[in-house]
């Protein structure tokens, strides 16, 4: 009697319980039914505004990069044929040209151009990933973007990001070929280049969307490489040593912020192979200002400050777009 | 369309007990205030392109719930008003609001109240269905656990709920256009813009676009603004405006404005207009016009007054139409000549749409 009268009196505060707190386990479908019965007309609210939906929106837009990515297979491959002709043809011949190695353990020519190419392919990578944004503008699906109650910025950090990723990946593809040209797979040296790539990958993605958001055309992809990538890319050291060149050229490459990236990879690879000090102090002896080497920190602090600079100059050209 | 009191669907207890429920009653509250407010309020929108004057000072108010139609010829400035609405232009002069919000100062309040549907496509061809809606959902800041439940409700409308998988780029226009339309309301916008949302469409499709939009009223308590130049489309609009030539000609219900021309129109072909034209004048005292090839004009009872034309006109008559009063009669009565007319002398000042221009970049 006692434990019926219980039972009789606990069922229906059970189930009024139940009702205003539904199973924590089924999230979705618990809050799904009261939602529609409720009312058969559903109710109008209030998007956005708020830090959390910005960076939900700094989320969604690195997502879709890495999605249209990945479904862009063809893409992948055939980003890697132009590193993989760098370093396996020029690198080749250039190598047979100059007729030895770099010292013992096999290490040529191409062993000095392995980071450079690996940079090489986050430059083409990176940008090739942000200027698609000039892409979206002609196919409108900027203006879904920019329509949205989010901060241009979000979606600046969202697409710089994406575009990082993406060109880090594709350079990982390019780092495992690394014992090819007898770089050894050392886990502190591929540690610290898959860092160096990330920092000059977010750099020039900043670059890029910074370009991008004062492009109208789709043609102005071909002078963004001409005048700004292939230089970026020859002056920066990724084929040929800075030391030793004529003035003019010297000064031209201590302006480029890629060489202050290829410079420290160049040096952690060169830290891992065997070659003789002359050798090493011709192929990689560091930047140097006036005769002062840069030292390796200073090398990567500037070009996180770099980098810092281009994000923000493109989320302030993002947010005087319309 | 009556007003139902609503209650905020957000504000339900959350499942998993998300952050979302502290900043609910608030939002509710706003919702629930708002629902007396004019949903759309413009006070002489003027909006020039250069020496084009695209709008010049047009005046109107929607109420919340409503679903009002811009009515014109391609070039009358319905998209050039409606991009001002919708933030995206700013106005010469003139003040305009939506959900209470001022759309120059309020720009950003304005933006996380309504929902677009352009008349270009916006969508990532190269995403599924689902996953531009995810992305939408994602921009406007959807709850999470409604996401999911919430895409399926729009697909389900707008009947892709089986392609939901598929690539955007395999989609015909049609379809792309309904999965914009779905996603237009996937935040739940309080006034959804719709620009010429069958436009270049097949017949059988706009029929479809239709239903969707007839279904959305029933099911949605949001304000539908839509424009189109395709006369019995605005059928379905509580009420219109008829542009032309950047300015509101004429603003009332599809019922009223067609009572308001009152008469049947007669349309007849013979081997000499003119000499219709002046017979018509001289025994009948009407003013006809031509329209479209034929000799038009209005009487009030047409079937009792053809046997007098035809025994009393003195021209010999090829054919003859008599039509109840259509939209179409109603803008050629407020403008003198058939939308059709008015699109093809209409066309060059399509230039001063900022649609056209984006589209032709």
């Amino acid at each position: 009697m006692d434990a019926g009268e219980a039972a009789l009196s606990r069922a229906p505060f059970e189930e009024v319980a139940h009702e205003a707190e539904p199973s924590p386990r089924a999230p979705g479908s618990g809050m799904q039914a009261p939602g529609r019965h409720r009312a058969d007309l559903a109710a109008v609210r209030v998007a956005g505004g708020r830090w959390q939906d910005d960076l939900r929106a700094v989320a969604m837009v690195w997502r879709r990069e890495l999605i249209r990515f990945s479904r862009n297979r063809l893409r992948i491959i055939t980003s890697l044929v132009q590193p993989v002709l760098f370093l396996f043809v020029l690198g080749t011949g250039l190598s047979s040209l100059m007729g030895r190695g770099l010292g013992a353990g096999g290490s040529d020519f191409k062993t000095f151009m392995f980071p450079g190419v690996v940079a090489m392919t986050v430059l083409f990578t990176a940008i090739f990933s942000s200027v698609s944004i000039v892409w979206d503008r002609e196919f409108g699906f900027l203006r879904e973007m920019l329509v949205a109650p989010v901060r241009r910025g979000a979606l600046v950090v969202g697409k710089c990001a994406g575009g990082a990723t993406v060109a880090t990946i594709q350079a990982l593809i390019m780092l495992a070929l690394a014992g090819l040209v007898h770089v050894p797979y050392s886990p502190s040296l591929i540690f610290t280049l898959v860092g160096e790539m990330v920092l000059a990958a977010v750099m020039i993605t900043a670059l890029g969307t910074a370009l991008a958001s004062r492009m109208a055309q789709v043609e102005s992809f071909q002078v963004v490489m001409q005048f700004v990538v292939l230089p970026l890319f020859f002056l920066s050291g990724a084929l040929f040593p800075l030391r030793s060149l004529p003035t003019w050229l010297a000064v031209l490459t201590k302006f480029d912020p890629l060489a202050y990236v290829v410079d420290p990879m160049r040096r952690a690879v060169f830290d891992h192979v065997q070659a003789a000090p002359a050798v090493r102090t011709l192929f990689a002896g560091g930047v140097t200002w006036n005769g002062w080497t840069v030292p390796i920190g200073l090398e990567l602090g500037l070009t996180a400050v770099v980098a810092a600079l281009f994000l923000g100059i493109a989320i302030y050209a993002f947010g005087k777009t319309d | 369309m009556a007003l139902v009191r609503l209650r905020y669907p957000w504000s339900v207890p959350s499942a998993t007990g998300r952050r979302e429920i502290p900043g609910a009653p608030a939002r509710a509250d706003e919702a629930g205030s708002a629902e007396s407010e004019t949903a759309i309020e413009a006070r002489d929108l003027v909006r020039r392109f250069g020496t084009i004057d695209a709008v010049r000072g047009v005046t109107f108010e929607v109420a919340q719930g409503e679903t009002f139609g811009f009515l014109g010829p391609n070039g009358a400035g319905k998209s050039t008003t409606i991009s001002m609405l919708c933030t995206l232009l700013t106005p010469t002069s003139g003040i305009a609001r939506v959900a209470g919000y001022d759309v120059v100062a309020d720009r950003a309040e304005v933006r996380k109240r309504i929902g677009l549907v352009f008349q270009d496509t916006t969508l990532d061809d190269y995403l599924t269905a689902q996953e531009n809606l995810r992305f939408h959902a994602e921009l406007y800041g959807v709850p999470r656990s409604q996401t999911g439940p919430r895409i399926d409700d729009v697909l389900e409308m707008v009947g892709l709920a089986d392609r939901r998988g598929s690539l955007v780029r395999t989609f015909s226009g049609g379809m792309k256009r309904r999965l914009e339309i779905a996603r237009g309301l996937l935040h739940s916008p309080r006034v959804l813009f719709l620009d010429e949302p069958t436009v270049g469409l097949d017949p059988q499709t706009r029929t479809h676009i239709w239903g969707y939009i007839g279904e959305l009223r029933k099911r949605e308590a949001i304000t539908i603004f839509l424009t189109t130049h395709y006369m019995d489309e605005a059928e379905h609009c509580d009420r219109i405006a008829i542009m032309d030539g950047g300015q509101i000609v004429v603003e009332d219900t599809p019922e009223q404005l067609k009572a308001s021309v009152g008469r049947d129109r007669v349309q007849i072909s013979t081997p000499d207009d003119e000499a219709a034209i002046a017979a018509l004048r001289e025994r009948f005292a009407l003013d006809a016009t031509m329209s479209e090839g034929m000799v038009a004009f209005y009487v009030a009872h047409g079937e009792v007054f053809v046997p007098r034309l035809f025994a009393e006109l003195g021209v010999p008559i090829k054919s003859v139409s008599i039509a109840r009063p259509t939209l179409d009669d109603v803008f050629m009565n407020y403008t003198g000549r058939t939308i059709r007319d008015a699109e093809a002398s209409g066309s060059e000042r399509m230039a001063a749409s900022p649609w056209m221009r984006a589209r032709r970049r």
